[in-house]
């Protein structure tokens, strides 16, 4: 192209990319590339990252359109029937705790709630790779690293109604769960923060000589914090022992993926740039999941350092009670999503090798919505946002700081306690 | 006991508590090879290994980030900022994280960290290299916010801020690394070799956080103030003649309230002084206080000397930085009210 002169260029014009549809169109997703399952090479984990920059591009799946475990990702999987009857259970406890708690806040029971719909394979199938002692630095929604961690449910239901059982003493906005013995790290509202104190732990992991690893959780959307790019940075500069997960759901509340990604290709594609290996995963698939979490984990346990996550699902609901997506995007979209629904697609592959069959499923559907409810039931008799027992306004003085310093203490004489 | 500069001081405290404690660790930009811009940890590295004093990334958010969570998995760390005046990338991670880890978790996640910063100006730092952010600081719930003005308490408190179970933001007054400064630009630098407070206890000892201390007694008024101040307000109490009763407040939270009250409700008269730019600083809070807690036995209005509410100047240094004439000038005018 020939520079014509100065005086002759066009104005210069800001580009603002727009998702392909708003509501009232029909959805989109032609340009969403999805390779075939089981056709994306499962490299060894100590592969050399300038070897493998082509898994950043892709999307590494196993569960194909007959429910079946296909490629090397399925091969090298190391779990059995039993255990991934195991995860369905999981993933389905997930949704049905997501319905009744939504539920719950439209009865003003609480305040908010944070849903996974669509999302559940992610944290329930990568809790799996982690053993005891391993720690988590989740975002908001990530519960199934909880549910599938053994963490009690009616704790999550206290938690979320800010009784008198609630761990976190009614401090903390409802899904904002914290369980230390659980690898579960307390959640902040703040985005992206949690990114880089993963970094943080697994390097205090790797100074001690110690054997646990850390994962990192984020959102598309909060890729842009600098938080992101400070992770990144000293995961890279001192090979952390750190899974660096993203999960790309598609939407950052209104905002379409596009605004955070630019002209980047993908998310696990900011990998390269720090010299980190990055996977580009199937959300929905189960196997994937598991199969990805495993080689990552696996890396970093062998001190190989850090390697960079990137799921590809779609959040199906809103952002929060408090979002109405209808607004921003079709209503559609969510049916019109091409890696269809977690849950399904890991029912469809039980059935398929004649571990599972849709009779059982809807009686496990059953059964675990009456648990929810028994539990939900449960939980509400300790209280809820406005009923009930509730903690002590006196407990808001406490943990400031280890001991109560002289100037709280007045002020919680002055309050009344 | 030895005779240390506040640097040397510094780097002792470090030094007695990588010794002591296999957690601590120490690390900031320049801190490990290196040994600081400042030298403040200098030696270190050579010392315990490149795991425990090391080098990190220009990324301060970083820094702070990475110290929580390796203060919350069981370390003890320690971190430098190179320049208070850089801490403000890593101002969320301070805020929302360190400083509310404990409450939010119920107490299950915990940050012992400290998180070293030069601060102050008197050195033509220019805007950047001279500021005094403490009141940022000071008005977050959760934080521990201290400033040494001399080698003594700089070891004691470093070594307490490190010992103890919540952040700790640790200001220390650049102008004061070398030697003590009344703020006579004009005349010769002092070294702390002939300071009393140069010297330096061996092996362990901690000053506590939350105790203030008199530097100086007086009749006529109280003096509030720290870091490279406290040295300016008993300057300008010996050239005024003006019996000032100085406090060092050491820490500014948790404040000693106490050591505050028991002198202005014997002198009736507080002058507070800071680098710190005026209105917000933190002066405000301690006119607040002693307005409230001393009423009845202040014979005058509380008077506050600070920075000007300007950014830091460079070449206006000396008319910026609140000097022994400004503090005198002040002193006088508290004692001109009946």
């Amino acid at each position: 192209m020939e520079t014509p002169d100065h005086n002759e260029m066009p104005p210069l014009s800001l580009v603002v990319p727009e998702p392909e549809v708003r509501p009232g169109d029909q959805p989109d997703f032609s340009r969403v590339e999805i390779p075939r399952a089981g056709t994306v090479r499962r490299p060894p984990v100590d592969a050399d990252p300038e070897e493998i920059r082509d898994l950043a591009f892709t999307i590494i799946r196993v569960l194909n359109r007959d429910g079946q475990a296909v490629g090397p990702w399925a091969e090298a999987l190391e779990i059995d029937a039993e255990a991934l009857k195991e995860g369905l259970r999981h993933m389905m406890t997930l949704r049905a705790y997501d319905a009744r708690m939504m539920m719950a806040q439209r009865q003003q029971k609480t305040s908010f709630y944070m849903q996974h719909l669509g999302e559940e394979a992610i944290s329930c199938a990568f809790r799996r790779a982690l053993n005891p002692g391993d720690m988590n630095f989740p975002t908001y929604r990530q519960a199934g690293l909880l549910i599938a961690g053994g963490y009690p449910l009616k704790t999550m239901m206290c938690q979320v109604y800010s009784n008198d059982q609630d761990p976190m003493r009614g401090r903390q906005l409802p899904v904002m769960y914290s369980s230390k013995e659980h690898g579960f790290f307390s959640i902040s509202g703040n985005l992206a923060t949690q990114y880089i104190q993963a970094v943080g732990w697994a390097m205090a992991s790797a100074i001690s000589g110690d054997r646990k690893i850390a994962a990192a959780w984020i959102g598309d959307g909060s890729t842009a914090e600098s938080d992101f790019h400070a992770a990144l940075v000293f995961a890279s500069t001192y090979k952390a022992p750190v899974v660096l997960n993203i999960v790309n759901n598609q939407w950052a509340i209104s905002t379409f993926q596009g605004i955070a990604r630019g002209g980047s290709g993908t998310f696990a594609a900011r990998g390269h740039g720090f010299g980190i290996p990055a996977l580009r995963v199937d959300g929905n698939d189960y196997l994937a999941v598991l199969a990805a979490a495993q080689w990552a984990a696996e890396r970093a346990r062998l001190n190989l350092g850090p390697t960079v996550v990137e799921y590809v699902t779609y959040r199906a609901g809103g952002h929060s009670t408090s979002d109405d997506p209808s607004a921003y995007r079709p209503a559609e979209e969510s049916a019109a999503w091409p890696l269809g629904d977690p849950i399904l697609r890991l029912r469809n592959h039980l059935i398929a090798i004649g571990e599972w069959s849709e009779d059982r499923h809807a009686q496990a559907e059953a059964e675990i919505l009456a648990e929810v409810v028994a539990t939900q039931k449960e939980a509400e008799a300790i209280g809820t946002l406005h009923q009930g027992l509730r903690p002590s306004p006196a407990d808001m003085f406490d943990d400031v700081y280890a001991e109560m310093p002289p100037h709280l203490l007045k002020q919680r004489h002055e309050a009344g306690f | 006991m030895a005779r240390m500069t506040m640097i040397e001081a510094i780097r002792d405290a470090l030094d007695v508590a990588m010794g002591a404690d296999p957690r601590v660790v120490v690390f900031g930009e320049d801190v490990g090879y290196f040994g600081g811009v400042f030298r403040c940890t200098a030696g270190l590295q050579a010392k315990y290994g490149r795991t425990r004093c090391f080098d990190t990334p220009i990324n301060e958010s970083g820094i702070v980030g990475a110290g929580i969570g390796m203060a919350t998995y069981g370390l003890r760390p320690v971190v430098e900022i190179q320049f208070a005046d850089y801490m403000y990338p890593a101002y969320d991670q301070i805020v929302s994280e360190a400083a509310r880890l404990r409450y939010r978790s119920a107490g299950e996640f915990t940050c012992p960290m400290v998180v070293r910063m030069p601060t102050g100006g008197g050195i033509f730092g220019g805007q950047t290299h001279s500021q005094s952010p403490e009141a940022l600081f000071t008005h977050v719930t959760g934080l521990k916010t201290v400033v040494p003005s001399n080698p003594h308490d700089a070891k004691g408190l470093l070594l307490a801020a490190i010992e103890d179970p919540d952040p700790v933001i640790f200001l220390e007054p650049k102008r004061l690394y070398n030697g003590p400064f009344e703020g006579h630009h004009d005349r010769p630098v002092k070294a702390w070799k002939a300071h009393e407070l140069g010297e330096v206890p061996e092996g362990h000892y901690t000053v506590p956080l939350g105790k203030a201390v008199m530097r100086r007694a007086g009749q006529a008024m109280t003096v509030l103030t720290y870091g490279t101040m406290v040295h300016v307000a008993l300057s300008a109490a010996e050239e005024t003649g003006l019996d000032a009763e100085v406090i060092d407040l050491r820490s500014l939270l948790p404040l000693d309230l106490e050591a505050v009250t028991a002198s202005v409700g014997r002198t009736g008269r507080c002058l507070i002084v800071h680098e710190a730019t005026l209105t917000s600083g933190y002066g405000a809070e301690l006119a607040a206080l002693v307005q409230a807690e001393c009423f009845w036995q202040l014979e005058a209005p509380v008077r506050r000397v600070a920075g000007w509410d300007t950014p830091y100047p460079h070449v206006h240094e000396w008319s910026y930085f609140p000097g022994p004439a400004r503090v005198g000038a002040a002193m006088r005018e508290l004692m001109e009210v009946v």
